[in-house]
């Protein structure tokens, strides 16, 4: 019984203090940049554990990494049959869910973390998304949140990569994670989870900066700074090239 | 080869866009609409946002009526006078829809409105168009060729405030012209199309007009009803793609040209009929979607960041 108390409180102890188990890891590039002809962009994360005594015979290590993209408000909305056509009726607005969302891991996710410290950490992916209250007038709210989850997985927006991560000799790990090609701009907050015995035991945080680049970030400060010049350059380059159109066949014709 | 859309925020297949500007420019050639009522669909299907896709169409159409009205400017059968009519109704029932789409969109329903608005009007207007379209012919088999005159007196024209159209050849009140352009200009910002589809029937059946004028015509005021429209989303949405855009009007601009060339061989009855047939298969597809239960009942709105 003592034990069972104690075993914890010292792996807490130990967590707080200069860890006896330190993670030290890279990324192989921290900033992304959307170009043009952007078309996803595969991250790898690779690191070690950092350690002054030898490796612990308890619970075996694991390793979680998490990329988050930034968080933004999202309203779901939910079709049902009104007088024989599906109409959108009941909303729920979710108050933050990141943009994108990846967790890998060393096994499956139950084995190597605790709902208390998924709670503390907010790692797994119905965690990472901020859902305060649904209006009354709808029971079933967590419905919704389950709703967005499995559509943004469906586009590889959210992704849940057990067993992704490997480890070697419990001290070298690497994986890689593959950021779809309709990102959007922001800074991705990386973490880095050791894990023993379903604890977190050291944790290790690093940004990637997303952002656009060359001329897709002309156009897009162009498009919210001015806006009213950037809809006239596109009027006149439609009308330019509806006038150019039919001057080219007119020529091509006779 | 993938490129990416700085607003739109999504990652696309150049060629895909430029084959679907294409497609709809040879049907715009052909049968003489903007072609906008199939592009906004094949714009959400393959992953356009809604209010993106609405918004770059109409710098599209923009492209596509310039080029379209320039021939027919040439040939002399555009009715400035009534353009001008058309358009003045036009502009309020741009800035109406708008507000509309506004209003509409805190509620929640804008894909509602949007495919009613497509099943109502595509629906009636298909078929009208196929019936009458069937009975010309079947009326031009008859006579052995001639085609029945259209009748001259129409009911509008016992309204007030009447106006001479040199060139349509039309004396009529300026009521209807501009109820015309007010229900066209709120389509149009509402359906993020031109407004051809239901301008052209509308010119000839309810305002008498010539159909060798009727194109020309509603091409010219399209040019600023969907101008005005650009800037609205440009400016209050944040919604236009100038690189899809481009991509869009590339290729609509080459197909435009081909399906000109197809049009001139066909009849003008077997046009019609085409046109018809196409129209109601659109409604008729997006009356299923309505009716049938679909396979993902939830669906994700972003608010603005």
């Amino acid at each position: 019984m003592m034990r069972m108390v104690l075993i914890p409180l010292l792996l807490c102890l130990s967590a707080l203090s200069a860890a006896a188990e330190q993670v030290v890891a890279g990324l192989s590039q921290n900033r992304v940049s959307i170009t043009t002809n952007f078309d996803g962009s595969e991250i790898l994360i690779f690191g070690a554990v950092k350690r002054e005594s030898p490796v612990p015979d308890a619970a075996e290590l694991d390793v979680i990494v998490t990329i988050e993209g930034p968080k933004r408000q999202v309203t779901v909305r939910r079709k049902s049959r009104v007088a024989g056509i599906w109409i959108n009726t009941d909303a729920v607005e979710v108050d933050a869910a990141p943009s994108f969302y990846a967790v890998a891991t060393t096994d499956p996710l139950g084995d190597v973390l605790s709902s208390t410290e998924d709670l503390r950490h907010s790692i797994s992916i119905p965690r990472a998304i901020r859902s305060v209250g649904a209006p009354a007038t709808i029971a079933d709210s967590e419905t919704f949140t389950e709703a967005l989850i499995r559509i943004r997985e469906k586009d590889d927006l959210y992704q849940l990569l057990e067993g992704a991560i490997t480890l070697r000799e419990q001290t070298l790990f690497n994986t890689s994670v593959a950021l779809p090609a309709n990102l959007t701009e922001g800074n991705y907050r990386v973490r880095i989870f050791l894990t023993r015995d379903r604890g977190v035991i050291d944790a290790y945080e690093t940004v990637i900066g997303v952002r656009k680049a060359g001329l897709e970030r002309w156009l897009f400060s162009l498009a919210h700074e001015q806006p009213l010049i950037y809809g006239l350059l596109s009027l006149v380059i439609a009308v330019g090239a509806g006038w150019a159109a039919s001057a080219v066949f007119r020529i091509l014709r006779s | 080869m993938q490129i990416y859309l700085p607003i739109a925020e999504v990652s696309v297949n150049a060629f895909l866009i430029l084959g679907l500007g294409g497609l709809v420019g040879v049907l715009s050639g052909m049968f003489g609409v903007g072609g906008g009522f199939l592009l906004t669909p094949l714009l959400f299907f393959i992953g356009i946002p809604p209010a993106v896709a609405v918004g770059t169409q109409s710098t599209q159409i923009v492209a596509s009526s310039v080029s379209g009205v320039m021939a027919h400017l040439k040939r002399k059968t555009v009715d400035l006078r009534m353009g001008l009519v058309l358009l003045s109704g036009g502009l309020v029932g741009s800035a109406l829809g708008v507000q509309v789409f506004a209003l509409m969109r805190t509620l929640g329903q804008v894909d509602l409105l949007v495919t009613l608005f497509y099943v109502v009007f595509l629906g009636i207007i298909g078929g009208l168009m196929f019936f009458e379209s069937l009975s010309s012919m079947r009326k031009a088999r008859r006579r052995g060729g001639v085609v029945a005159p259209r009748k001259k007196h129409l009911w509008v024209h016992t309204w007030p405030l009447k106006m001479k159209f040199r060139t349509s050849g039309l004396y009529i009140s300026v009521i209807p012209p501009i109820l015309v352009g007010l229900l066209v200009g709120i389509l149009a910002a509402i359906m993020g199309v031109g407004g051809g589809f239901i301008m052209l029937p509308a010119m000839i059946y309810i305002l008498g007009m010539p159909t060798k004028v009727v194109v020309g015509t509603s091409l010219f005021q399209i040019i600023f009803v969907a101008g005005f429209t650009t800037l609205m989303h440009a400016t209050t949405n944040y919604s236009v793609d100038l690189p899809l855009a481009i991509l869009l009007l590339v290729g609509s601009v080459i197909g435009a040209q081909l399906g000109t060339r197809i049009g001139v061989r066909m009849k003008a009855e077997q046009i019609r009929i085409a046109l018809a047939v196409l129209v109601l298969a659109v409604c008729f597809k997006l009356l299923l979607d309505l009716l049938i239960q679909p396979n993902e009942l939830y669906s994700i709105a972003s608010a603005a960041p």
